[in-house]
């Protein structure tokens, strides 16, 4: 660490500009080497036959490319990881967007600060422990059985654990906190003002929701969607842990043509078609959210 | 309408922590198959100590969450230093690269360096998830210290220097000690960051070598045990820790509840 040490003071000798790029030097020199060239590594390997290690001979191929076309399975895969994705970012605005607004219009002071940390501790926390947890909870006569057991003795066991539904729960739990981050922080900053405003002019509290609240409360649903939606559809534990065999998403596919399969030049074109899935999302959205912005 | 609004938030609130309590609950919990009614012990974690698989990946955890702390720290601190305080060409672009490693997905991230560092020989192992979780981390170190710097009165810097302080002088003398709280809290950041790192230790960890996350995962691929509930706890309550005083020191619990 000698060399970044010395150029923090910035000796009289050296020209600014020579300053400021051994200052930005050592740390984008890092992020080239450990994150832009393995995806630049990724891209060519994604049009290889196969991987060049030992002495196999790698061609150029665009097959992996084309992999949607082949194997239908594969579409289906990828409609259902899409499917996930939406129920997961739908139901997190649906939740969050209400708690948002509890927050920061029935709550005050300390008690508010202490919740709102409360809500976005969760989200610091290990993500596969979480994960982990549902499935004491789901599976069968685990604790949500044990609970309905209470009311109803007789109860059958919902045993939800390895099945679509449990993903979906599991992600929401994952994700909840960002869409309450996002959606406070757009519906703090509604004036009280403005809400007496419209009632005192007799609109109604449904008309006050879908003419006030829900507008001004869009980038932050909006920004709250693109930050789950993106991870969701790339997301292999949560499927492989509460899903089970039921749990197959092109998360999970990537991850077996790594681990499993070793078919890394697939694996890599199915990461790039879903990073420029990614892409388009984030390219989208960011217009929409601009837009949002500049016209309010 | 507040009432109501309470008792919602209340519900989530349930939601969000019901089922990391029950996890905690059954690792104090006698049943070997999580079976109620609760029996209290301490054999599970007692049963930790003996589990040479899972004190080795804590240890390794522990060991390049360090290493990942200084690096990304340091080097994340000066780039700040240069994106916040100077103007040059390209500071932009510069910024705008911080954004890739946040928000690409990690499976892409993780594939992608198993792809590189088998290539290049780099390989897998500690020093390639070092590599790894430092580029995760820098761009979170730019922003907190970036964050502490822009909230710092540039003038302050620039009256020590009309009384005639040299700029190297001023620069570890004001700016310094005022930004020390950024500095910790990008530092227990990268700390976080690097131990609840599953994805991209996952792809680079190797079967001798690997993390606790990716130990907790693969016991939990292989059928649980209330052990796995000990060893989860003990990061939570880690990761927990480190999170309450980052948000002491940097203000974070009061975000939007200021006035």
């Amino acid at each position: 660490m000698s060399e970044p040490q010395g150029a923090a003071p910035a000796p009289r000798s050296l020209r600014p500009g020579t300053v400021t790029a051994l200052l930005v030097a050592p740390a984008y020199a890092w992020l080239t080497l450990a994150i832009f060239l393995p995806l630049v590594a990724m891209l060519v390997f994604s049009f290889l036959t196969v991987a060049p290690f030992g002495n196999r001979v790698a061609e150029f191929t665009t097959t992996h490319y084309l992999v949607f076309f082949n194997r239908p399975y594969l579409v289906e895969v990828a409609l259902r990881s899409l499917a996930l994705g939406a129920w997961t970012t739908g139901i997190c605005a649906a939740i969050g967007l209400p708690a948002a607004l509890a927050l920061s219009r029935a709550f005050r002071g300390r008690t508010r600060e202490l919740l709102f940390f409360l809500v976005i501790l969760p989200f610091w926390t290990n993500g596969l422990v979480r994960v982990f947890s549902w499935t004491m909870v789901l599976r069968e006569n685990g604790i949500l059985d044990d609970a309905v057991r209470v009311l109803w003795p007789a109860a059958p066991s919902f045993g939800l654990l390895y099945s679509q539904p449990a993903i979906v729960i599991g992600l929401v739990h994952a994700y909840l906190p960002y869409m309450i981050l996002t959606c406070y922080l757009s519906v703090v900053a509604i004036d009280d003002a403005v809400l007496e405003a419209a009632k005192s002019l007799g609109a109604r509290a449904p008309v006050v929701f879908w003419k006030i609240v829900l507008p001004l409360a869009a980038p932050g649903l909006i920004a709250g969607s693109v930050l789950i939606f993106v991870p969701v559809i790339g997301s292999f534990m949560e499927p492989r842990i509460l899903g089970g065999k039921a749990g197959v998403t092109i998360g999970t596919v990537i991850e077996d043509q790594f681990t499993q399969a070793f078919n890394w030049p697939l694996g890599s074109a199915l990461s790039f078609i879903m990073l420029a899935v990614v892409l388009v999302i984030f390219a989208v959205f960011s217009r929409a959210l601009r837009g949002r912005l500049t016209a309010s | 309408m507040t009432a109501l609004g309470k008792a919602f938030l209340f519900a989530v609130l349930v939601f969000l922590y019901l089922p990391v309590a029950v996890l905690v609950a059954m690792a104090f919990n006698a049943s070997p198959l999580y079976a109620l009614p609760f029996e209290f012990t301490l054999h599970w974690f007692e049963a930790l100590s003996g589990n040479a698989k899972l004190i080795a990946a804590t240890r390794n955890s522990i060991l390049i969450a360090l290493l990942t702390t200084v690096i990304a720290t340091t080097i994340g601190s000066l780039a700040a230093v240069a994106l916040s305080r100077r103007r040059f060409r390209g500071r932009t672009l510069l910024q705008l690269l911080l954004l890739p490693p946040i928000a690409i997905p990690w499976l892409i991230i993780g594939t992608a360096m198993l792809v590189f560092f088998f290539w290049t020989g780099i390989g897998r192992g500690l020093h390639a998830m070092v590599l790894g979780h430092v580029a995760l981390a820098i761009p979170y170190v730019v922003l907190v210290v970036g964050a502490g710097l822009n909230a710092q009165r540039i003038d302050l810097e620039e009256a020590a220097m009309s009384l005639g302080s040299t700029p190297r002088h001023a620069f570890f003398a004001v700016t310094l000690p005022l930004l020390m709280p950024s500095l910790v809290a990008a530092a227990l950041f990268a700390f976080a960051v690097s131990l609840d790192q599953f994805v991209v230790s996952y792809f680079l960890a190797t079967p001798g070598v690997s993390t606790l996350p990716v130990e907790i995962y693969t016991s939990i691929r292989k059928g649980f045990t209330p052990e796995v509930n000990a060893v989860s706890s003990l990061l939570l309550g880690a990761s927990m820790v480190l999170i309450v005083v980052f948000a002491r020191l940097s203000g974070m619990g009061g975000v939007g509840g200021r006035r």
